[in-house]
């Protein structure tokens, strides 16, 4: 029996408009998944389907309208805020907006590793953050002491991904990672977290846009549009053989370099 | 053989300021032949949009035109700069001169351009109509009205959408306007709507609707489809398609960074790195059988969505980052990041070599010297 990360249940954002005449919107609505050890979990949809409010909502930065998020067994209404931080963390599109500008980039390093190990000593603490740079394919050398601009965006985003793996989290949201990075730097970033799945057994929830990543790295999918789940199931069976008419027109429209529109 | 529409030789331009100089477009030569779709890919920051600038002959400012020519339609569209300095001054009035002529005669009516995020720049303020009719003005120098004296003023013609019109009788343009919108897919009754009113790709059809109003020989499209949905990308790629079809556009120049996108459409390909030209192929034979080592790590580093699952390969990255153009090194650009590196790369810059024999594919790289 493989370990149960995070469970979702009947998840519901509703967006109330208007004063008068009011209007609903639901941001997501009866959303339920859960999510496995080891596992990369994708999520996609187009535009406003409601892929990053389900992102927003497990990581505790939007407050759902109904329905319970169940982390390692536990509701997370009962977590302690820095306790479930610990377990959970998140990186997000914009590498750029991630970091302050005025300081080097190690701040974000340093204030990461004073939360979670306070206790240790500057020379350890030293080693850790170089360690945990090697994991994600950087130098200590090339990137520590330099400023957030004098960094590529793919090199920017795996320093936030080491930020991430400090705290040794059991899960690791990523709300479309690669879509602010090059495409030569893309492949990389995707090729770490299926690593670090493998190596640490980290599960992720990835978010994205583009069918082709998804494919690539996860092993189940989940359609969204407007909100609802319309598909579900292992990465090849929704791919290949999609049920849902939504889904079957939506990947008929992805752009690919092994067929041509007809 | 087919008509040349648009020769580029040995084209430079170079961002001028406080923070030096910064050589984004260092020497581009192609030519695109009547019925060509052209796309022309590469990472950001190669100089893909500031190429598609110098095309259209009124860069931007901070762009400035240093040497080589374009000729469009056989017209020249840039005076070369001369090397005596004392006679700067005089260039510079010439080429602005130049330059205005140009924005009058050639875009719009020979070249049409569509910039970055142009769905964007649609006046918030004011009905898509009114924003048309203010686009006319600029064109054509006087606003259409809605009757005009026949005495006090004289009645002018152009060609719209392949047809004469009297371009100051705001009616007759309107309605030659909404039947060009209704050839891209667009109700008429968008021109009554404010821009907040339309979805993203309906405002890209409108801009690319404007830019393609006087029929031109060739269209310059820059990332058209990167804001867009892919189901809306699918129908804006149509609309391109369906304009290629009625014959209102038949060259194309299609800019992206999105190699999927471009394989769908287009039929040759410029590979684009740090301001250079490093490879001019088909399509085919960039996604297949890429020649410069840059374009093979380009297409192995896409996750491509593949519909049979059968082709399940390891995606691999370049190493490194592009070279800094304020300083371009001397000899490969690549040289730094490619894996197949030789002595002579890092020395001297390397010609264009066609190892297929004929002209239709050349690439930038010492590996494929005879």
């Amino acid at each position: 029996m493989v370990e149960e990360i995070i469970r979702i249940e009947n998840l519901t954002k509703r967006y109330i408009s208007g004063i008068i005449k009011q209007k609903e919107t639901y941001g997501a609505l009866d959303v339920s998944f859960d999510i496995k050890r080891g596992e990369i979990l994708s999520l996609v949809g187009e535009s406003g389907s409601g892929k990053s409010t389900v992102a927003n909502m497990i990581l505790r930065l939007l407050k759902p309208t109904m329905g319970n998020i169940i982390l390692l067994g536990k509701n997370i209404k009962e977590y302690k805020i820095k306790k479930y931080y610990e377990n959970v963390q998140g990186i997000f599109q914009d590498p750029y907006s991630s970091y302050n500008f005025f300081y080097k980039v190690d701040h974000v390093l340093n204030q990461a590793i004073s939360h979670s190990l306070s206790w240790v000593d500057i020379a350890e603490k030293e080693r850790i953050i170089s360690n945990t740079l090697e994991i994600v394919g950087l130098r200590g050398t090339e990137t520590l002491g330099r400023f957030p601009h004098q960094l590529s965006g793919g090199q920017l985003q795996r320093i936030l991904l080491a930020r991430c793996l400090l705290f040794k989290p059991r899960l690791l949201i990523a709300d479309e990672p690669t879509s602010m990075v090059d495409a030569c730097a893309r492949a990389e970033i995707l090729n770490l977290l299926k690593k670090l799945k493998d190596k640490s057994g980290i599960s992720v929830l990835f978010i994205t846009h583009d069918i082709g990543q998804a494919q690539y790295i996860s092993d189940r999918v989940i359609v969204m549009k407007k909100g609802e789940i319309v598909e579900r199931g292992p990465t090849n069976d929704v791919f290949l053989n999609p049920k849902n008419d939504y889904t079957q027109n939506l990947l008929a429209s992805v752009p690919s370099i092994y067929r041509k529109w007809a | 053989m087919a008509e040349l529409v648009l020769k580029v030789e040995d084209i430079k331009g170079y961002y001028k300021g406080s923070f030096g100089t910064v050589h984004a477009v260092d020497g581009v030569t192609f030519d695109i032949y009547k019925g060509d779709i052209l796309a022309i890919a590469g990472e950001s920051g190669c100089g893909k949009s500031s190429l598609a600038e110098l095309l259209t002959g009124s860069p931007m400012p901070m762009l400035h035109y240093e040497s080589g020519q374009v000729t469009v339609n056989e017209i020249p569209i840039y005076i070369p700069k001369p090397e005596d300095k004392s006679k700067l001054g005089k260039w510079r009035k010439e080429q602005e001169k130049l330059s205005n002529q140009t924005r009058k005669d050639v875009l719009c009516k020979i070249i049409g351009y569509v910039p970055q995020s142009s769905q964007d720049s649609l006046n918030p303020v004011k009905k898509i109509r009114k924003f048309i009719l203010d686009v006319m003005k600029q064109r054509v120098g006087t606003k259409p009205k809605k009757q005009i004296k026949r005495s006090k003023e004289d009645i002018k013609y152009d060609t719209l959408d392949g047809q004469k019109v009297r371009i100051n009788f705001k009616e007759e343009v309107l309605t030659r306007v909404r039947e060009h919108l209704e050839k891209l897919g667009l109700s008429g009754d968008v021109l009554g709507r404010y821009p907040h009113e339309l979805s993203g790709g309906m405002k890209q059809r409108i801009v690319i609707g404007i830019s393609t109003l006087w029929n031109p020989l060739i269209l310059i499209a820059d990332e058209p489809t990167s804001a867009l949905d892919v189901t809306t990308q699918k129908i804006l790629i149509e609309t391109f398609m369906h304009l290629r079809e009625m014959g209102i556009v038949e060259t194309i120049v299609y800019i992206s960074h999105d190699i999927p996108t471009l394989a769908q459409i287009c039929n040759k390909c410029i590979v684009m790195y740090a301001g250079k030209l490093v490879e001019f192929n088909s399509m085919d034979n960039i996604i297949h059988s890429p020649l410069h080592p840059y374009s093979q790590g380009l297409i192995h580093s896409i996750a491509s969505f593949n519909p049979d699952g059968s082709a399940e390969t390891d995606l691999n990255s370049i190493p490194g980052r592009p070279p800094n153009l304020r300083d371009p090194p001397e000899g490969c650009r690549f040289y730094d990041r490619c894996n197949q590196r030789m002595d002579i790369c890092k020395e001297e810059y390397p010609p264009f070599f066609s190892p297929n024999g004929n002209d239709s594919s050349r690439v930038a790289c010492w590996l494929y010297k005879k």
